[in-house]
């Protein structure tokens, strides 16, 4: 299929005609605007995630997050109770004191069974309420895509105000890109009946953050 | 795909007649109309963000090959195969080849619409291959054999009944109304595919050149479980997806999903980019991307160089008064509405769709919407002017646009004409004003009466105001020389 992809590039320089293109910079362009300005950034991320059906808890440290998380699996009704073998954490997350939450949480991979999933999170973005998680040996994917609860615990120094940000810290801290980034915002949903909104289609049916180290 | 594309007013009779696709249009039809004004509503200022949306597609298409061939090379750094595809066909080929070469028995699939331009279920079905759509629309039109009829809501003209008669008739499961239910049933139905296929083929929604990343634009979660969960993943994409840079994606996402569903974003973006690290316990091993051109290379430089611009978010679709009412299928190929009406004739041959192009009042409700500024009504007029051009029109289309030219470069005549054919026109018309019949315009007045002219021809008013004007300036130029000699006198 060499030929094809030869016979591809001739008829779009034939159509676009011969300047050389080959040492083409990448464009510069001064920065895009916002769709939506960002004021301040824990409170419009956290107002904008609600409005896609996320909900947002905040705590003031790590050691609080486990007794967070029992209190919102507790608020949850059948969904979130008789959960032993059915937590899935992030390796990150390990040393916090899930027994003395009494949230039965294991580090592993995640398997078909698993109701509720709990991950960190690389960076969040303000300006939409969004989630940025990547993959990884210790990241898995499958931890905030196959439970019908996700949990993504996020400190606050992680809170973004723009999706080129997460990029420029992504490209910063790993070099870079990951096999996958996922932008993840609210739980899934579909409207394909009727144009009706229906919220867990195939990815889980509720996205809970938990924002820890804001002061408020 | 095969395409019906040429018959358009046989299929436009039939979804005119088609109760049960009237009422759903009439039901569904205006719901995204409404959620992007309201997303539009809540931004600074929309017009600058598809200003921005503009220059970046425009200048990717200026470039095209560069970019290309920057997304190849940085993609098969991080170890993804890239294919070239001169037509569906071949794109077919290539991934067939790929599935036998890894020996694949199942593959799941999310929504590509390149993949519907080249009928890559039928082959892959014909070869002995299980493919399952994921998509909630595509699965419901997979069960109905139904192509899509719309871009982003591909089953919008079925009802919650139709999708219960399909449920029970495949899943041999009681009928519901309850719509929550269904999108469950067909959740529990799916998640053990998912997590049995070998094979995972998406659509791109663009290529990154600056990663050479492929990124995908979900809401049902569904694109996430098929790049992730097979041990190879397919995108299967066009040509003229690529961006430069990540940040240009960012600046695209700000009016994608706005202009698509109404949302501020999707639930799921998700950027991929070769294959899983050896120390990962989740992503493909195998990763590859077509890059199919079928009809769309031959549109640079031409007439129709900026619809290659589009970003398939649906929104000229969903504001046009045409497609509201006839539906997606019957514009007969993949891309129904008014990009559907350029781009059938520019990927199949303007003489397998020549009624495409007409199918508008160019009303311009889809540019004024174009997140990318397509001039669409203008690309419609140039495939008419094509049209004409090259002989396509019926003959009595030609002859009386050539006798109307005749009649327009002898402006005495022409007065003469349209002052006693208005005269004729409302002799004709009833005591209500309204002409139920056109003589040789029947076509027209099938479905509508025309309204007899009212009132003087406009070349009568022009020359009675042009009268008046005359004598206005007369008066008031007598009056300033009036003022003028009495200022002297002082």
């Amino acid at each position: 299929m060499t030929d094809a992809r030869a016979r591809i590039l001739e008829r779009i320089r034939a159509g676009l005609g011969d300047p050389a293109r080959s040492a083409l910079p990448r464009p510069q362009r001064a920065s895009a605007p916002m769709a939506r300005p960002v004021d301040d950034l824990l409170a419009d991320f956290q107002a904008r995630a609600e409005s896609l059906q996320s909900t947002v808890a905040v705590v003031s440290n790590l050691a609080a997050v486990p007794f967070a998380v029992a209190d919102y699996l507790g608020s949850l009704g059948e969904a979130g109770r008789n959960l032993d073998q059915q937590v899935v954490i992030w390796p990150e997350l390990a040393a916090l004191d899930w027994m003395g939450a009494a949230v039965p949480a294991e580090v592993r991979t995640t398997r078909p069974g698993d109701r509720v999933g709990i991950t960190g999170a690389f960076c969040a973005i303000a300006e939409t309420g969004t989630l940025l998680l990547h993959s990884g040996a210790d990241t898995p994917s499958t931890t905030s895509l196959l439970p019908e609860t996700h949990i993504c615990v996020l400190p606050v120094q992680r809170v973004l105000e723009r999706m080129e940000q997460a990029f420029d810290a992504v490209l910063e801290a790993r070099g870079t890109l990951p096999r996958a980034l996922n932008f993840i915002s609210g739980p899934s949903r579909t409207a394909d009946i009727e144009q009706t909104i229906v919220i867990g289609a195939h990815g889980p049916r509720r996205v809970h953050i938990v924002l820890v180290g804001a002061a408020r | 795909m095969d395409a019906s594309a040429h018959q358009f007013k046989r299929n436009v009779h039939a979804q005119l007649g088609n109760e049960a696709l009237q009422a759903n249009l009439r039901r569904f039809g205006g719901g995204f109309a409404d959620r992007r004004r309201d997303a539009v509503g809540r931004v600074n200022d929309f017009e600058v963000l598809r200003d921005r949306a503009a220059e970046i597609r425009a200048e990717v298409l200026q470039n095209l090959d560069h970019w290309l061939l920057a997304f190849e090379a940085e993609a098969q750094r991080r170890g993804t195969h890239v294919h070239w595809a001169e037509t569906g066909a071949e794109a077919n080929q290539i991934l067939l080849d790929i599935a036998r070469a890894a020996g694949v028995q199942r593959v799941i699939k999310s929504k590509s619409m390149v993949s519907e331009e080249s009928g890559l279920n039928v082959v892959l079905g014909a070869a002995g291959i299980e493919v399952t759509e994921t998509d909630l629309g595509e699965y419901i039109l997979q069960l109905a054999d139904e192509p899509p009829s719309h871009i982003i809501a591909p089953a919008i003209h079925k009802s919650r009944d139709e999708v219960s008669a399909l449920f029970a008739q495949h899943h041999g499961t009681p009928r519901t109304r309850d719509i929550p239910a269904l999108c469950e049933e067909a959740r529990q139905h799916l998640r053990p595919r998912f997590l049995q296929a070998d094979m995972g083929v998406s659509g791109g929604n663009f290529l990154i050149a600056q990663t050479g990343s492929v990124a995908i634009v979900t809401n049902e979660g569904n694109g996430r479980m098929v790049t992730t969960l097979p041990r190879v993943h397919v995108a299967i994409t066009g040509v003229e997806k690529v961006l430069p840079t990540l940040d240009d994606l960012a600046a695209i996402l700000r009016v994608l999903p706005r202009s698509a569903t109404g949302q501020d974003i999707t639930n799921y973006v998700s950027l991929l980019t070769g294959v899983r690290d050896s120390d990962a316990s989740d992503g493909p091993q195998e990763n590859h991307v077509i890059l199919v051109d079928n009809g769309r290379a031959r549109l640079l430089g031409g007439p129709l160089h900026d619809a290659l611009r589009c970003i398939r978010c649906g929104a000229c679709m969903n504001h046009c008064p045409v497609y509201q009412n006839i539906g997606g299928h019957a514009y007969g190929w993949v891309y129904p509405g008014p990009i559907g009406a350029i781009l059938t004739p520019a990927f199949l041959g303007l003489d397998k769709a020549l009624d495409l192009p007409q199918a508008s009042t160019l009303c311009a409700a889809c540019e004024v919407v174009c997140p990318v500024r397509i001039p669409l009504p203008e690309l419609m007029r140039t495939l008419r002017e094509q049209e004409m051009e090259q002989g396509l029109r019926p003959w009595h289309e030609r002859l009386s646009i050539r006798l109307w030219r005749w009649l327009a470069l002898h402006p005495r005549l022409y007065g003469f004409a349209s002052r006693w054919g208005v005269r004729a026109l409302r002799a004709l018309a009833g005591r209500d004003g309204l002409l139920h019949r056109l003589p040789g315009l029947d076509g027209w007045t099938e479905g509508r009466d025309m309204p007899a002219p009212q009132g003087q021809t406009f070349r009568d008013q022009w020359a009675a105001r042009q009268a008046q004007q005359a004598q206005t300036n007369a008066l008031l130029v007598a009056r300033r020389q009036a003022a003028q000699a009495g200022h002297r006198h002082d």
